[in-house]
């Protein structure tokens, strides 16, 4: 049916009613950060909560949109109703991108399943406040689990991945993958490793490596800190052999830290993280305005007193930070 | 709050499909870089779609426009019916049909509904502009109604 017309709350009661061009336009609203999306956050908020979220990072091409229609294929078959974000980077030169991840899971997936693309959009704050404002609507619109796919790359899309329940991190033979991964900090953030393309050659050596370095890592605490030591699973996504292995494991993972009361602590933390992202998103823009308008007196001055050095910038911010709260 | 990109116009976000079982994807992927480096948001789907699929990346990625590549004759019959298949799923969403269409089909296509055709010598430009313009003339016709 047409959305012609309706208003945000009308939208919403469409998107909980099952209807998905409903859920995608409120979608939309979050990802344009529109005026509609704070009344839309509000009205999701007290119905979300409930699902399991996943996180699916690894490098470029290492066959995470594969394995994740092979997963929403299985959950589908178990009748769950299962949602998918798909992350992908903007072109940094023209804004545009090209979001290939849904063609990869179509085939697989159940027609109940959600599968929503989207770009960074070159402003990597901006991602890390819509992600959990998509996934908030994913989950108050009745879809459980829901994965997000991340290339694991920038900062903010490992952080991203890292905010989920449960935290995939994909390796693949014969790309120094696993090295890779220490270096971008996705170890530590794994509750889970995949082997993925075992039907390479070197994917045991993979396996190998990383069993190493999680014994490390064991001595470094990590083990303590999250509870439990990732499983390893192998999986050839293209085949979908080992993508039930997969979920098995996904589950295990969640049902120990809803057990020993890491998943309340991880939610209570990424709805915090969430709060301080919209500060620090707020208050940047307040400096911005501060700082190139002209719509409070007397800052053009302290600029102007530090171009002529009579005022040091650490002072000037001093003087300015006390202002902040006049914009 | 509004964020940066805001004050910009909002980015288009466009599904590109090849319906039916003709099986080339040179012309559609460069249509995709195309519209990539025009600064619009590419849902690529590819080769060999069903109508439903397409309704459902429509409906799932809220859309603005649909690129759909023919390279053969089939064109008459699979625009006009994922036109309709939209129609019926209360999707006003236009369809821009690219490839090698006979100038005696142009008109009927127009006709049942597609938004515009693009032959194979468009420049970049043209098939972004296309797009761009299919988008704002829907958007004008919807919000008269
Ligand atoms: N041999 C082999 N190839 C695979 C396997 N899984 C995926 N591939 C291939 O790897 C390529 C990339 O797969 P994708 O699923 O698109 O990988 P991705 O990690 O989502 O890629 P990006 O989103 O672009 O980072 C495709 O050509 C897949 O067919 C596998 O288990 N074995
Ligand atoms: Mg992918």
């Amino acid at each position: 049916m047409s959305l012609r017309g309706l208003s945000p709350a009308d939208i919403f009661e469409r998107a909980l009613a099952g209807e998905r061009h409903a859920l995608g336009r409120l979608i939309t609203f979050v990802e344009r950060d529109a005026a509609e999306a704070e009344i839309v956050a509000e009205m999701a908020h007290t119905r979300a909560g409930n699902a399991h979220v996943i996180g699916i990072t690894g490098s470029p091409g290492s066959g995470k949109s594969t394995l994740t229609g092979q997963l929403v294929k299985l959950l589908g078959e178990a009748g769950k109703r299962a949602a998918v974000l798909a992350v992908d980077p903007s072109s940094p030169l023209t804004g545009g991108a090209i979001l290939g991840d849904r063609v990869r899971m179509e085939d697989v997936a159940s027609p109940d399943t959600f599968i929503r693309s989207m770009a960074t959009r070159g402003h990597q704050g901006g991602l890390s406040l819509a992600v959990p404002g998509v996934v908030r609507l994913l989950d108050a619109t009745g879809y459980d689990p829901i994965v997000i796919e991340t290339v694991g790359v920038g900062q903010v899309e490992v952080d991203i991945a890292g905010t989920a329940d449960t935290t995939v991190v994909v390796a693949t033979p014969g790309m120094g993958d696993s090295v890779q991964a220490n270096k971008a900090g996705l170890l530590e953030l794994a509750d889970l490793f995949v082997v993925n393309k075992a039907d390479r050659p070197g994917a045991s050596d993979v396996r190998r490596d990383l069993e190493l370095m999680l014994d490390l890592s064991h001595l470094s605490g990590h083990d303590q800190r999250t509870g439990m030591r990732p499983e390893i699973v192998m999986t050839t996504a293209l085949s979908g052999e080992g993508a039930p292995e997969m979920w098995d494991a996904i589950e295990r993972h969640f049902t120990t830290i809803a057990d020993n009361g890491q998943l309340t602590e991880r939610r209570i933390n990424r709805d915090v993280a969430e709060v301080r992202n919209r500060l620090m998103a707020d208050l940047e823009s307040r400096i911005d305005v501060m700082l190139t308008g002209n719509s409070l007196s007397g800052v053009a001055e302290v600029l102007d007193a530090v171009a002529g050095r009579s005022l040091s910038p650490t002072a000037a911010a001093t003087q300015l930070a006390a202002r902040i709260s006049d914009l | 709050m509004a964020d940066e990109v805001s004050t910009n116009p909002p980015q288009l976000r466009v599904v590109l499909a090849k319906l039916g079982f003709d099986g080339h994807d040179r012309g559609i992927k460069i249509v995709a870089r195309i519209l990539r480096d025009a600064g619009m948001e590419v849902i690529y789907l590819g080769l060999r779609q069903s109508y439903k699929n397409v309704v459902n990346a429509v409906e799932q990625e809220d859309a603005d426009a649909i690129g759909l590549s023919m390279h053969n004759a089939s064109h008459m019959t699979l625009a006009p019916k994922m036109v309709a298949a939209l129609a019926e799923a209360g999707l006003e969403v236009p369809v821009v049909v690219g490839g090698i269409v006979p100038d005696e089909d142009i008109e009927p296509l127009l006709e049942k509904g597609v938004a515009a055709i693009l032959g194979p010598g468009a420049s970049a430009e043209e098939v972004a502009q296309t797009i761009r313009d299919a988008v704002a003339s829907m958007r004008a016709e919807t919000s008269q109604a």
